[in-house]
């Protein structure tokens, strides 16, 4: 029987503790940059958010491949919870990185934009995923084929940026390339400080959400064995694994 | 192999009997140039305007036969049917995706003289190899995720919405790479070699979900 | 060592959601025998036929046909079992003989055995045909063909004389009958006619198995209750 809160303070505790410090560092530590302003800072929370989301993405595909490999729904528990976090960081992302196309380059939304734009293909392909779960109503078959469905949308993650990569001129700056990175000291550290937190608040949040779905698949578990068949409510459709 | 070549017989002889996809494909592409044409409010197209024009219209006009692809398995128990059979099961995709690449052809062979003569301003002789190479790549990327989505699709309630919807976005890539690939053939001036970068990236992309599509396609028809 | 036995089931459970299907069934068919499942409509009977085709895997217990544990060796199993289920598993716009040749190339099986199960069941004459035009007695005969084509050791036959006229069913009895001599698992509306072909009685009363014995064992009060 897997426990997920086990040291979920601690890691609650690390998470505000990060995301204050990044709040901190971004108001008043990192400089105000020269043609962008203040709104410019909003790239602190933008950035991470990306990497975040798509990271989850691809990680949500890997933890598919557990499911079909093992047939544990816990697999798909993980999978499932991982790209629904993906998401809702990756909407995060898109308001933020509109707001700060807005301010930088005068427009909500740009096509010429590379990145912008696979991010958001990326994300109507993933909005995709609960919908899809919820249209099949046997369980197992919901978990495998979301399972597929996660792994070759995981897969389309990389392909899709290059595409779109090599179809346009860029005019989203670069900020890490393959080269490490060209942000100056102060902005190096606000950013990585910044993307810690924000990686622990998706890794915090996961670990909330697998606990709390984790419980509950348990007690309908028990209430069944204890109480027989009719001890329990029939869940009725739903999109998440029970 | 041999199990492919008879679930690829059965489906073609299917399609032949009862016409019910590639005619309404090919209907649906025609219509849709004139809706251009009125859309555009333009005599002719040519170039990177033409290329999207045909890409987006091939594209949408798949995804009317991605939605019938398993429908006769569904409904008459052709799953079951080979699931009996001691046979390799990915047959099923390879045989499904060629039926659907089958279908594609012939839909362009009707749909490109069609959009020559209806909407394309240059004339389509000298790029016309380059064109069929660089269709044929794309074919072959929309088959493979055709099949799939349709496989993953033919399960779920919603089923003709939730092909499209899928298959869309993940087509994306190969849309772009094959318009960008055809505009250049396209042009007043054009030349008559699509350029190799966006030959690569289809190249790659079939490659990819080929092989993926290979790896789960088991998983979809398993109960 | 003797001979295993055609079907061993132990402790099988199947789920569909929340709804368990079967639960924990254990039953032993020495090979060359009748099985009877018994029970009524929702108990489970379908559900094991389809599990013992291969065509759904158990959640638990143990299932093994002819000494293979199933699923894992499905593949090895799976050209040995003839299913005739509720659907004749047929296409509609192909004819009957187009239908069973493709079955046959699925089973690589030669064509002659599709002309000499035609003539069997006096279907050749119509055999050009689309099933669609067929009426539901030919269509059963020709599933009974598709589900013998192969010469299968293992026949699961879900209500097999459904919709077959006396002299249709007559002519498909050597096929699908006792006289078929292989080892035969069938369900039936008509309980009666099941138990006197059988040389062992399965009965399922929500998903358990709640007799299983030999039919001169089943009592008429617990008949009725498989099907109260």
């Amino acid at each position: 029987m897997t426990i997920y809160g086990k040291g979920l303070r601690g890691l609650s505790l690390a998470t505000i503790a990060t995301l204050g410090v990044a709040l901190t560092l971004i108001f008043f530590y990192a400089p105000l940059d020269a043609n962008q302003g203040f709104v410019q800072k909003i790239f602190y929370v933008h950035v991470p958010l990306a990497i975040i989301s798509l990271c989850g993405f691809i990680f949500g595909g890997a933890l598919a491949v557990g499911y079909l490999r093992t047939g544990d729904k816990r697999w798909d528990m993980r999978s499932y919870v991982a790209i629904h976090l993906a998401l809702i960081f990756g909407i995060g992302g898109l308001i933020t990185g509109s707001i700060w196309a807005k301010a930088s380059w005068g427009h909500w939304w740009v096509w010429n934009e590379p990145t912008l734009v696979s991010f958001m293909i990326v994300l109507l392909l993933f909005a995709t995923y609960q919908p899809l779960r919820f249209s099949i109503d046997d369980p197992e078959r919901q978990s495998r084929y979301a399972s597929v469905f996660a792994i070759v949308a995981g897969a389309f993650v990389p392909l899709n940026f290059i595409a779109v990569r090599l179809a346009q001129e860029y005019v989203h700056p670069r900020v890490l390339t393959l080269s490490g990175g060209n942000l100056p000291g102060p902005m190096r550290l606000t950013f990585l400080v910044s993307f810690l937190g924000l990686l622990l608040l998706y890794v915090t949040l996961w670990k909330y959400e697998m606990a709390a779905k984790n419980a509950r698949m348990q007690v309908r578990a028990l209430r069944r064995r204890l109480l027989g068949d009719d001890g329990i409510r029939p869940v009725g459709r739903s999109a998440a694994p029970s | 192999m041999k199990t492919t070549l008879t679930v690829l017989r059965k489906d073609l002889r299917l399609e032949l009997r009862t016409l019910e996809t590639v005619p309404a494909m090919t209907l649906f592409a025609v219509t849709t140039f004139v809706i251009f044409h009125f859309g555009l409010n333009r005599a002719t197209i040519d170039g990177q305007l033409a290329a999207s024009v045909l890409t987006t219209t091939l594209l949408l006009a798949g995804m009317l036969g991605v939605n019938r692809l398993f429908v006769a398995e569904r409904e008459q128990g052709g799953f079951d049917a080979f699931l009996l059979a001691p046979v390799d099961r990915t047959a099923m995709l390879v045989a499904k995706a060629a039926a659907l690449f089958t279908f594609l052809t012939v839909l362009e062979v009707i749909a490109v003289p069609a959009f020559g003569l209806l909407l394309l301003g240059p004339s389509l002789g000298r790029s016309l190899p380059g064109l069929i190479a660089v269709l044929a790549l794309a074919d072959l990327g929309i088959a493979v995720i055709g099949t799939l989505v349709s496989a993953i699709a033919i399960h779920t309630r919603a089923r003709d919405l939730i092909g499209p919807v899928i298959g869309l976005p993940l087509l994306i890539p190969a849309l772009i790479a094959t318009a960008r690939a055809i505009g250049p053939l396209l042009a007043v001036h054009g030349s008559s070699s699509p350029p190799g970068k966006w030959l690569a990236v289809l190249a790659l992309y079939d490659v990819v979900f080929a092989l993926i599509a290979y790896a789960v396609f088991d998983f979809l028809l398993e109960d | 060592m003797e001979e295993p036995p055609a079907i061993e089931l132990r402790g099988l459970t199947r789920h569909f959601g929340e709804r368990t299907a079967l639960r924990r069934v254990s039953v032993r068919v020495p090979a060359g025998t009748t099985l009877a499942v018994l029970g009524r409509n929702g108990a489970g009977k379908s559900t094991l036929l389809r599990i013992l085709s291969t065509l759904l895997r158990p959640h638990a217990g143990e299932v093994s046909v002819f000494g293979e544990p199933l699923p894992r060796r499905a593949f090895a199993v799976r050209g040995q079992l003839g299913l005739l289920s509720h659907e004749p598993l047929l296409y509609n716009d192909l004819t009957g003989r187009e239908n069973l040749v493709y079955h046959a190339r699925l089973h690589n099986v030669g064509e002659e055995r599709v002309e000499q199960l035609l003539e069997a069941v006096g279907m050749e004459r119509r055999a050009e045909d689309p099933v669609r035009l067929l009426s539901r007695g030919m269509v059963q005969r020709l599933a009974v063909c598709r589900a013998v084509l192969h010469q299968p050791r293992l026949l699961l036959l879900d209500e097999p004389r459904a919709n077959l006229d006396p002299a249709a069913s007559e002519l498909v009895e050597p096929l699908i009958g006792r006289g078929a001599g292989c080892t035969r698992v069938l369900t039936s509306h008509d309980p009666q006619a099941a138990l006197a072909e059988a040389d062992l009685v399965l009965g399922l009363k929500d998903g358990r198995a709640s007799f299983v014995g030999a039919p001169e064992q089943l009592s008429a009060a617990k008949l009725a209750e498989l099907y109260a």
